[in-house]
């Protein structure tokens, strides 16, 4: 990618076309805001402040009630358990799995490079329901000893959400990162072999440091899409109170709660993880989809 | 970096420049051929393992789907209880069961959307926001919020927007009477462009993110070439920087007919996937849960999804590894 963001700023002169330019921006940019602000308002009024008054309307009181009982009623730091419990392993095994497959790919050449690096970039452009009819039958025939799943099975266990989240997940980190590793000098890849490195230390040692900018880029977005699934986690489980908190989400829905400004307050808790990244990972994130999109 | 130990080893160990056999698929690139019987092995396993997770959890399923959608099934009685049916599930499928040409439209739809609206509109806020406005990036910020909120999120903050008595709309314009409000999520004439209305609020911003970046990469000297020529900003844009730019395009193009194939989780949080709002994902899904589960049929609409998506899939993989594979 090319460092482009050294146009001198000085250029900028006020004429008409630069005023309706803010302008449109600034409109716009808040219409995109609009719907994430109002959910944030919405939540911070009480349902009979909005019921006597209206949605539209200034508000008779704030509080943060709505946010305390959507946690407390609703169980949700169970919720967020269960979400840590599948993407963390699943973001660090995606990405060690990745690294080693992009490492081998990137470096060496085989006669099939081309064939797998493809099979790995077209498995995860699939949609998740091309699949999910023999995985689902798949999942309740696989047996798994007890400590991993009380039912026997992958199906309805962590170990099998995680599993999928790792098998689809690979392929785009393998593609990413071996255009990653492409651009790193194969002389330094040598010069370990000179020094009588084996293939694991080199990449041990040379490439896995070196490959440190893509892999926090990645493991940012992994974190993000892994955190926000809300497919496998509904089809492949079926005990409520297992599900990751974006899948819980949706069976909370009209049985804890009741009205809009109720569902705001959870929609905005179980944001947050994904308003972190937003907050104080942007740049990771970005780079992360951009290095998927924009080659080398 | 490699420690002392290493530094004497014998590197000539298997004789990595037998041809063919196992050894030669293993040959180094460049000029080097040091890989020791143990290296080579490193490498296989390196590949081999996380590839037979891939190909027994993705592409088998895959495989399965399409062998599968010539059978009938229901799940129970083991393998054996399989049946060959030939085409019966497609032709069920097109011939008497009503949801499935609402849902193959509403994909359309959907693609058409995206295409023609959400997909140029993220393009011409990122070619806006190319122009060195100042402000530059709180603007991107904002466009870009929506991309890290999960779909079922905004099917929520849909229902906030649009719904009948509780919802900003309604209140805004004063029709949450039950004899003349709008059910912007439950009319079948309204809810799908509802819908697309705020999946068109993620899709915008993701093509906007990419964009921006594509729009970096161009040579400036380009831009001003063009301009010196006598080009203005628009001829200039259409003649000179979009055709520069036809690798990010097409992966553009790629994303948005996947994301039109993919969409799901908005359509299932507000009333899974009915009255109005049938996608193909949803009548996947509903063949396994929900009543029976009927896995030839469910193979045979995924078979179809993966038809349409190939040709997604394919172009992709053609722009990405032509040069490589002309190498």
């Amino acid at each position: 990618m090319n460092r482009a963001d050294t146009v001198p700023t000085s250029r900028r002169k006020v004429t008409p076309a630069r005023v309706v330019l803010q302008a449109f921006l600034i409109v716009t940019s808040l219409v995109w805001l609009f719907p994430l602000v109002w959910a944030l308002y919405t939540s911070l009024r009480p349902y009979s402040d909005t019921a006597e008054r209206g949605y539209v309307s200034l508000p008779g009181v704030l509080t943060i009630a709505n946010y305390t009982t959507a946690w407390r009623n609703a169980d949700l730091p169970h919720f967020f358990w269960n979400s840590f419990v599948i993407t963390v392993p699943a973001v660090i095994l995606t990405l060690f799995l990745a690294t080693m497959v992009a490492f081998a790919l990137s470096r060496f050449t085989f006669r099939f490079n081309l064939a797998l690096l493809m099979i790995f970039t077209a498995g995860n452009l699939l949609p998740q329901q091309v699949i999910i009819t023999p995985l689902y039958r798949l999942y309740l025939a696989l047996p798994l000893p007890s400590f991993l799943s009380d039912t026997g099975v992958w199906y309805d266990s962590f170990f099998g959400i995680i599993a999928i989240h790792v098998a689809f997940q690979v392929g785009f980190c393998v593609f990413v990162l071996s255009n990653y590793m492409k651009t790193i000098p194969m002389e330094l890849g040598e010069a370990a072999v000179m020094d009588g490195a084996s293939v694991w230390r080199q990449y041990r040692s040379v490439i896995l440091p070196l490959s440190r900018p893509p892999l926090a880029a990645l493991a940012t977005l992994l974190f993000t899409w892994i955190y926000n699934d809300f497919f496998w986690a509904l089809v492949l489980m079926s005990t409520g109170s297992k599900r990751p908190v974006t899948s819980a989400l949706n069976n909370l829905q009209g049985l804890y709660f009741v009205d809009n400004n109720l569902i705001a307050a959870a929609s905005i808790l179980v944001a947050i993880p994904t308003l972190i990244v937003f907050f104080a990972l942007q740049g990771q994130f970005v780079r992360g989809l951009t290095l998927g999109a924009t080659k080398g | 970096m490699a420690d002392d130990s290493h530094a004497i080893r014998p590197v000539h160990e298997g004789d990595a420049s037998t041809p063919g056999g196992v050894t030669s698929v293993f040959v180094r690139k460049r000029r080097h051929s040091l890989l020791t019987r143990g290296d080579r092995w490193v490498l296989a396993a390196m590949i081999v393992f996380p590839l037979i997770i891939h190909v027994a959890l993705v592409w088998g399923p895959t495989l399965a789907s399409v062998l599968l959608s010539f059978t009938r099934w229901d799940g129970i009685g083991g393998i054996a209880a399989i049946k060959p049916v030939g085409l019966e599930n497609y032709r069920n499928i097109f011939t008497i069961y009503p949801p499935f040409d609402p849902a193959l439209r509403h994909n359309l739809i959907w693609f058409g959307f995206f295409a023609i609206l959400a997909t140029p509109f993220g393009m011409f806020l990122a070619v806006l926001l190319d122009r060195d406005v100042a402000g530059s990036r709180i603007y991107q910020s904002a466009f870009y919020l929506p991309v890290v909120l999960s779909l079922a999120i905004i099917g929520f903050i849909a229902q906030l927007i649009f719904s009948p008595d509780q919802g900003f709309i309604n209140n805004l314009i004063g029709r949450t009477q039950p004899n003349d409000l709008i059910d912007w999520l439950g009319n079948p004439s309204l809810n799908l462009w509802a819908v697309l209305l705020v999946a068109s609020w993620r899709q915008a911003g993701y093509v906007m993110i990419l964009y921006v970046a594509g729009l970096k990469s161009v040579d400036p000297t380009l831009k001003e070439a063009a301009a010196i020529d006598g080009a203005g900003e628009i001829q200039s844009f259409f003649r000179v920087v979009f055709p520069v730019l036809k690798p990010i395009n097409i992966v553009i193009l790629v994303i948005t007919t996947i994301e039109a194939l993919r969409a799901f989780d908005i359509v299932y949080i507000i009333n899974k996937g009915t009255n109005g709002l049938e996608l193909l994902s949803v009548l996947v899904t509903n063949n396994i849960i929900g009543e029976a589960s009927r896995i030839g049929f469910g193979s045979a609409i995924g078979t179809i999804l993966l038809v349409i998506s190939l040709s997604g899939i394919l172009t992709f993989l053609y722009w990405t590894f032509r040069r490589e594979a002309a190498e």
